[in-house]
């Protein structure tokens, strides 16, 4: 499990508007290319420095690349990361104000408490 | 020594910037009564006339990541820019700029470590909605200095519930022995039960109004041994997956004291959350 490089992907797209339009239109290529050059960036370095050992399982790099997020939501990805992402990149396509969280919701509505666990 | 002229404990809800703001074709139906109840909120604030605002929230993985996360967090600096581009994208809040009190800050961390508290301190902090909603809803000129305190509500492990509170004591105590002719005003802002990115998430109510009723009744009594008695970091996802939030008023009741009934009162029931406002006079106030 990498929930942890999961929450990555989401709050390093999230956080740059130009990312943000490019997971939008080609999921599959941006998160192979991140998997590729960003995933070992280490974010408190302030230049260069890497990891080594970080990537994604077969599941995971999926659920990103299919823009899935109920998946998300069941491996354990930080609900917060997953909803403010997808507001950004999809809340456009709806006419009616919160008409894309509510359907996030109601596509949710199979799960029951407890919920996956989200600790990293 | 500085005096606690008031504690202020709030919900931050960053949809308020906006209804509040929009031209009046664009604003949705409640956001005059919201407006409203903001205005009688934030002349508790008012009355106080404080110099200097201590402000607790919780970054919204803004600038606090996974890789290097604290649980207690201080800000020491001079200034302090607050919100960020995705909170300006998906809320419309605007840029600010915040002054510190950085010699409070200084006190804060000296006297929290010796008291206890392993507290981590950034002189470089950019704050996110969690201190500037109240900033804006109370004292929307922002012309005080702050000390701001971030909690972990966010990224398991948390602390445990009875933390919140025994740091929110410390906090006033803390405040209380700071040598300055100050006026100090501790605001923490929080979340009754609340769902975000789960099933039950904006709804035409918060998650669990039967929760909501008994927390805003634990806060307005003061009643934290009750509180604490059924809050757990278990019992919080079942009002809600963002309720430990609610961690942050229960840090507050620690700052007003064990049974100190709030001196003002108001709640409002929006969709998907409800909104709660608390201040206390621990000192009593001019009428």
């Amino acid at each position: 499990m990498s929930k942890y490089l999961i929450d990555k992907f989401l709050f390093t797209v999230d956080r740059d508007p130009d990312l943000v339009e490019r997971y939008r239109e080609d999921p599959r290529g941006t998160v192979d290319w991140w998997e590729a050059e960003r995933a070992n960036s280490i974010l408190g370095c302030h230049s260069g420095e890497a990891s080594t050992w970080l990537r994604f399982e077969d599941t995971e790099r999926e659920a990103l690349a299919s823009h899935d997020y109920v998946r998300l939501f069941e491996l354990g990805a930080h609900p917060f990361l997953t909803l403010t992402l997808f507001i950004a990149m999809f809340e456009r396509d709806y006419d009616e104000p919160l008409a894309f969280q509510k359907e996030y919701g109601m596509r949710l509505q199979h799960f029951s408490l407890p919920y996956p666990d989200i600790a990293t | 020594m500085a005096e606690l002229v008031a504690v202020i404990a709030s919900t931050h809800h960053p949809f308020y910037y906006r209804a509040s703001t929009a031209p009046p074709e664009e604003r949705p139906p409640f956001a005059d009564a919201w407006v409203a109840k903001i205005a009688a909120f934030r002349e508790t604030l008012t009355r106080a006339n404080p110099d200097v605002l201590v402000m607790v929230g919780s970054d919204h993985f803004h600038q606090l990541w996974l890789d290097n996360m604290p649980q207690f967090l201080v800000g020491k600096a001079p200034f302090y820019d607050a919100n960020f581009y995705n909170e300006e994208r998906e809320f419309g809040l605007p840029r600010m700029l915040l002054r510190g009190q950085e010699d409070l800050s200084a006190h804060v961390l000296r006297e929290g470590l010796d008291a206890g508290f392993d507290l981590a301190f950034s002189n470089e902090l950019r704050i996110d909605h969690s201190v500037t909603c109240p900033i804006i809803t109370l004292r929307p000129e922002a012309d005080l200095p702050i000390v701001p305190i971030y909690t972990n509500i966010f990224a398991p492990p948390l602390p445990r519930p009875k933390r919140f509170v025994d740091l929110g004591r410390t906090i006033r105590q803390l405040v209380e022995s700071w040598p300055s002719d100050k006026r100090v005003a501790v605001i923490g802002t929080g979340h009754l039960s609340l769902e975000l990115g789960g099933p039950r998430q904006f709804g035409p109510h918060g998650p669990d109004p039967e929760f909501d009723r008994k927390a805003v009744e634990w806060i307005a009594s003061g009643d934290i041994e009750g509180c604490l008695s059924e809050v757990t970091l278990d019992s919080l996802w079942e009002p809600g997956n963002a309720t430990h939030g609610f961690m942050d008023f229960m840090l507050m009741m620690g700052v007003a004291g064990e049974g100190a009934k709030a001196d003002y009162v108001d709640t409002l029931d929006l969709f998907h959350t409800m909104e709660a406002y608390f201040t206390w006079y621990p000192n009593g106030v001019t009428a």
